[in-house]
């Protein structure tokens, strides 16, 4: 079974649909018991960082999420989610969990466009190829041409050992952040088509193999 | 890079695909959740739901469509269409729509581009814009107006002015849609897309007026526009998806080929 960290994120309710397509049990919760009991954490996000942030501390679900990760539960966050786990963002300047080290930060609209020199416009909205950095369970299987969708003005900059993906928009930047069983992707797999759902399959496939282990 | 999107727009009336607003009666061309899944398999990269429904009643049975949609298909979809308040907003959101789309209900009340953004995040705002050409003048400067009721209430508003009014309320999105090109098939405002793409910097949507591959290709390269939304030329069967993506692709635009 999968929890689906509930924070009033935006998103909560997709991944859940997601999920049950695939067959995958799942829950949307906040209560810690039964966090502890899933095989995997899913940390969804839409919104802003600070707003996330806040419910997150008011809440206590900071320290649940922490505590998981240090027990070694594997964890996937998505968008915000995948903001939020590094130390910082600079959204609302806001002090983030800090699970993974490094800063979240906003496009500069001085990058420009590939294709007409243009400005990019922010948010990044739409579909873009991922190039894989590092070996992942979560791209087993899913063809190097395949586009994932993303909707975000802000991306992750962890140091470059954490880098396994990385998207180009004006400049090169991090897509996919973590290492085994501590994932975070900035694209919305709930919204990606087939190879979203693929991605959401392997983290399932993934955290049912490490429970056994 | 980012690619280019292709996003059919389906019309909804009593829970059922129809024609368009602008046809007189209206004809049930299908079931819209099964013609959304077609879409997605056959590589949408997003889709618009406009609900035409007249009556409250009815509005019951959109979001009952809306919720189908959002367990079958793993894309994008906004809904617009008798969004007026942020309530209205937030049902179809609470429903499984990623977006919402305005318009009328922005040109009369502005703040409720600026309310939803607050609530539900710019990303989840999209102003679409009606617009027809008509004289320059000290009022519409760019000879583009604002107008509401497919076209028959001129607003007095100049579609470029509004357009960066729209942003700067935090619109995350501008679907801009040509009355004039609306329905001809001869392709869409290419001088009307440019100037509001160069005008804002958020992404610009082109609307109206898609009869092959070659308009749609226009618009997401001379029209400066991010995506192309069509209609008649994919619910007829003129045109797969994937024909007019490979034709558009092979014209030399960046689009999603893997789905």
């Amino acid at each position: 079974m999968l929890a689906i960290l509930d924070y009033k994120a935006g998103n909560q309710t997709s991944v859940r649909r997601a999920l049950d397509h695939l067959g995958i049990p799942c829950a949307i919760t906040a209560d810690p018991a039964v966090i502890a009991g899933a095989h995997g954490v899913i940390f969804p996000g839409v919104g802003a960082a600070g707003q996330a942030m806040n419910e997150l501390v008011t809440t206590g679900l900071d320290k649940v999420l922490k505590d998981q990760v240090q027990a070694g539960k594997p964890l996937l966050g998505i968008c915000v989610g995948c903001q939020i786990m590094l130390d910082y963002s600079q959204e609302n300047d806001t002090k983030a969990l800090g699970i993974v080290p490094g800063e979240c930060r906003l496009f500069n609209p001085a990058w420009t466009e590939e294709e007409d020199g243009r400005p990019i416009r922010v948010p990044h909205m739409g579909w873009n190829r991922i190039v894989q950095k590092r070996p992942c369970e979560l791209l087993k299987g899913i063809e190097p041409e395949a586009e994932f969708y993303f909707v975000h003005s802000y991306y992750p900059a962890p140091p470059e050992s954490y880098v396994i993906a990385t998207c180009t928009y004006g400049e090169e930047f991090c897509a996919i952040h973590g290492g085994p069983g501590l994932w975070a992707v900035q694209f919305h797999p709930e919204k990606s088509g087939r190879p979203g759902l693929a991605l959401l399959r392997n983290f399932y496939a993934y955290c049912k193999e490490a429970s056994r282990a | 890079m980012l690619s280019k999107r292709i996003i059919p727009c389906l019309d909804v009336r009593n829970g059922r695909l129809t024609k368009g607003v602008k046809f007189e009666g209206n004809v049930d061309i299908g079931d819209p959740v099964e013609t959304a899944r077609r879409y997605y398999e056959q590589g949408a990269d997003e889709i618009v739901f406009y609900d035409i429904t007249a009556s409250h009643e009815d509005r019951g049975i959109f979001l009952d469509v809306v919720e189908r949609v959002a367990s079958e298909i793993f894309i994008p979809f906004s809904v617009g269409g008798g969004i007026n308040t942020v309530e209205d907003m937030r049902a179809v959101l609470v429903a499984g729509a990623e977006k919402v789309s305005v318009n009328s209900g922005a040109v009369k009340n502005p703040d409720i581009i600026s309310q939803g953004a607050a609530a539900f995040g710019s990303q989840a705002i999209v102003v679409g814009m009606d617009v027809k050409q008509v004289e320059k003048s000290e009022t519409i400067p760019s000879g583009y107006e604002i107008v509401i009721h497919g076209g028959r209430k001129f607003m007095g508003m100049d579609a470029i002015e509004w357009a960066k009014t729209c942003e700067a309320l935090g619109a995350g999105e501008l679907c801009v849609n040509s009355i004039d090109a609306d329905g001809t098939k001869d392709g869409y405002e290419l001088t009307l897309t440019r100037m509001i793409a160069d005008a804002v910097s958020i992404p610009v949507i082109a609307s109206g007026g898609a009869g092959s591959p070659a308009h749609m290709y226009d618009a997401i390269t001379k029209g400066g526009a991010t995506a192309a939304l069509i209609a008649s030329i994919v619910h007829y069967g003129q045109y797969t998806i994937p024909d007019l993506k490979r034709q558009i692709s092979d014209m030399g635009a960046k689009l999603r080929m893997v789905w």
